[in-house]
């Protein structure tokens, strides 16, 4: 198994990938929040989800996503789900 | 303190911005309905091509006769769930022509097809488990996943190497069911399912395949797109919807599952509702009768399908599919707003179909839905055409027709006092 990525490498990655889903053109920061500051549609957030599943090589339950209100929420997420691995 | 209503103040916004229109998409009413594909709406005589009522089988005078000895013998309703005094002795002979229909062991039948859904997956996978869903299923299937305690995992659409790349990552040990549909409501597009059953076998998955939409319509004696495509041995769960090609309401479970019967005891969308009434359920044990043998009306039903599609690429219309994949055809237009003014257009134009945005819809596209019935007439499918070239031309959707036999026949009648053939003959 690969070394466990620091957390701002994974706050980076997605970071870089909320980047591609933002239509108003805004800066994304850890408090940016998807549903207020992005306007996401729910299709629109779960084409998001998959993005990051195949960037990490994970699985994201939508079962998780009602939890997960700000781009930093999602990364320490992630980071949760790779050091579970 | 905010009003608890004040959380859909973004979405009243989005319906009041559009356009004030003659017809409202959201309160549309039927006046009164003629027949399978006829009804008056705001006192307008007009053509029925959004109402999935594929196999036209609403007015089947043996339906309805049967339906009437029913109300007439077990009265207007059975006041209970299937599990305390629902179940009369005319719901297990529906349960078991589904059954034999299907060719399978068992056959469960819920009071609608969203209720069947809902049923089956929030029980049959539990909180250790994983759901697979191809992300275009229906809302029922995401409802019935939020109603449960599984892990749901979202594929791409019709994509079985996406699907095997999530499968490939869930626990090797952990129950995982598969869930797509024969052919998806919005798009009328069909699914792949061999490559997805091959996926969800070599990972030891269960299948689901909602075939709400397919069946009367797909397969030889109208089983579904599963029966299409000969795949239905290796298919763990069909659930089906009698609101569309059985022309009433209700839902069903078919399988071969050997201890799918449990699921009686455990599926609460199934023992927390009333049963269907008696007519409802002599309805669709004759209607799913007559769909078995429905052979003509099927071909019938599959040519005008691609009649519509062909005369609408003809006409310019950009549409979903390539070609009519099933009796849904769905035109491509560039904005919501200009899907509503469509179907306003073409309301008062006298057809009725369905308009469609996101979420509803994949893609982010904005449609102009159109569901055919085997029904409808050749005439029929010629009006709407008609219809759609006039409300296109108007709205600037198309160009003014030219090229098409259909278009040249139309502007010949429009512009000219003569006949065609003396313009012909003046050239």
């Amino acid at each position: 198994m690969s070394e466990p990525q620091a957390f701002d490498t994974i706050l980076g990655k997605i970071i870089g990938l909320v980047s591609q889903f933002n239509p108003k053109g805004i800066e994304i920061v850890p408090t940016t929040t998807f549903s207020d500051d992005l306007s996401l549609d729910s299709l629109t957030v779960m084409d998001l989800v998959a993005a990051i599943e195949d960037e990490f090589d994970i699985v994201i339950p939508l079962n998780l996503l009602p939890d997960l209100e700000t781009v930093e929420q999602v990364a320490k997420a992630v980071e949760t789900i790779l050091k579970e691995r | 303190m905010p009003a608890l209503l004040d959380k859909f103040d973004a979405i009243i916004e989005t319906r009041s911005s559009l356009p004030d229109m003659p017809q409202d998409p959201f309160h549309i009413v039927m006046d009164k309905v003629l027949s399978q594909t006829e009804a008056v709406i705001g006192g307008r005589h007009t053509i029925l091509a959004g109402t999935n009522n594929y196999m036209g089988m609403t007015f089947e005078p043996e339906a309805i006769d049967a339906a009437r000895k029913a109300l007439d013998q077990g009265g207007t309703g059975t006041t209970g769930s299937r599990v305390l005094n629902g179940t009369y002795s005319i719901h297990k002979a529906l349960e078991a022509k589904l059954a034999e229909f299907y060719g399978m062991k068992h056959a469960m039948v819920f009071s609608t097809g969203y209720l069947a859904n809902l049923g089956m997956l929030s029980t049959i996978a539990d909180k250790d488990d994983y759901i697979l869903l191809d992300a275009d299923c229906h809302a029922s299937i995401f409802d019935g996943c939020a109603l449960g305690q599984a892990q749901i995992v979202r594929f791409r659409h019709n994509d079985a190497a996406d699907l095997r790349k999530r499968l490939r990552r869930l626990p090797e040990d952990a129950g995982k069911l598969v869930v797509v549909e024969g052919v998806y409501s919005m798009l009328g597009d069909e699914a792949p399912l061999r490559p997805m059953i091959d996926a969800a076998h070599e990972f030891g998955a269960e299948i689901l395949v909602d075939e709400a939409h397919s069946m009367g319509v797909c397969g030889s004696t109208g089983r579904g797109v599963a029966q299409a495509q000969m795949v239905e041995a290796d298919v763990d769960y069909i659930v089906g919807t009698f609101s569309k090609s059985v022309g009433t309401v209700g839902g069903f479970v078919v399988s071969n599952q050997p201890k799918f019967e449990v699921l009686r005891l455990v599926c609460r969308p199934y023992m927390f509702t009333a049963s269907l009434p008696p007519s409802v359920v002599a309805s669709a044990t004759v209607a799913v009768d007559i769909i078995e043998k429905a052979q003509e009306k099927r071909a019938h039903l599959w040519n005008i399908a691609q009649k519509l599609h062909s005369g609408l690429a003809a006409l310019g219309f950009e549409l979903v599919t390539d070609r009519a994949e099933s009796p849904i055809v769905a035109v491509k237009l560039p904005s919501l707003e200009a899907a509503v003014g469509f179907w306003s257009a073409l309301l008062e134009a006298g057809v009725y179909g369905n308009v469609a945005g996101p979420p509803a819809t994949p893609q982010g596209l904005n449609i102009m839905r159109l569901s055919l019935s085997a029904a409808h007439t050749e005439a029929q499918i010629d009006q709407i055409l008609m219809s759609f070239s006039e409300v296109g031309t108007a709205l600037g959707i198309i160009q003014t027709p030219s090229e098409t036999p259909l278009a040249t026949a139309m502007s010949a009648q429009a512009r000219s006092p003569q006949p065609v053939d003396a313009v012909a003959a003046s050239r």
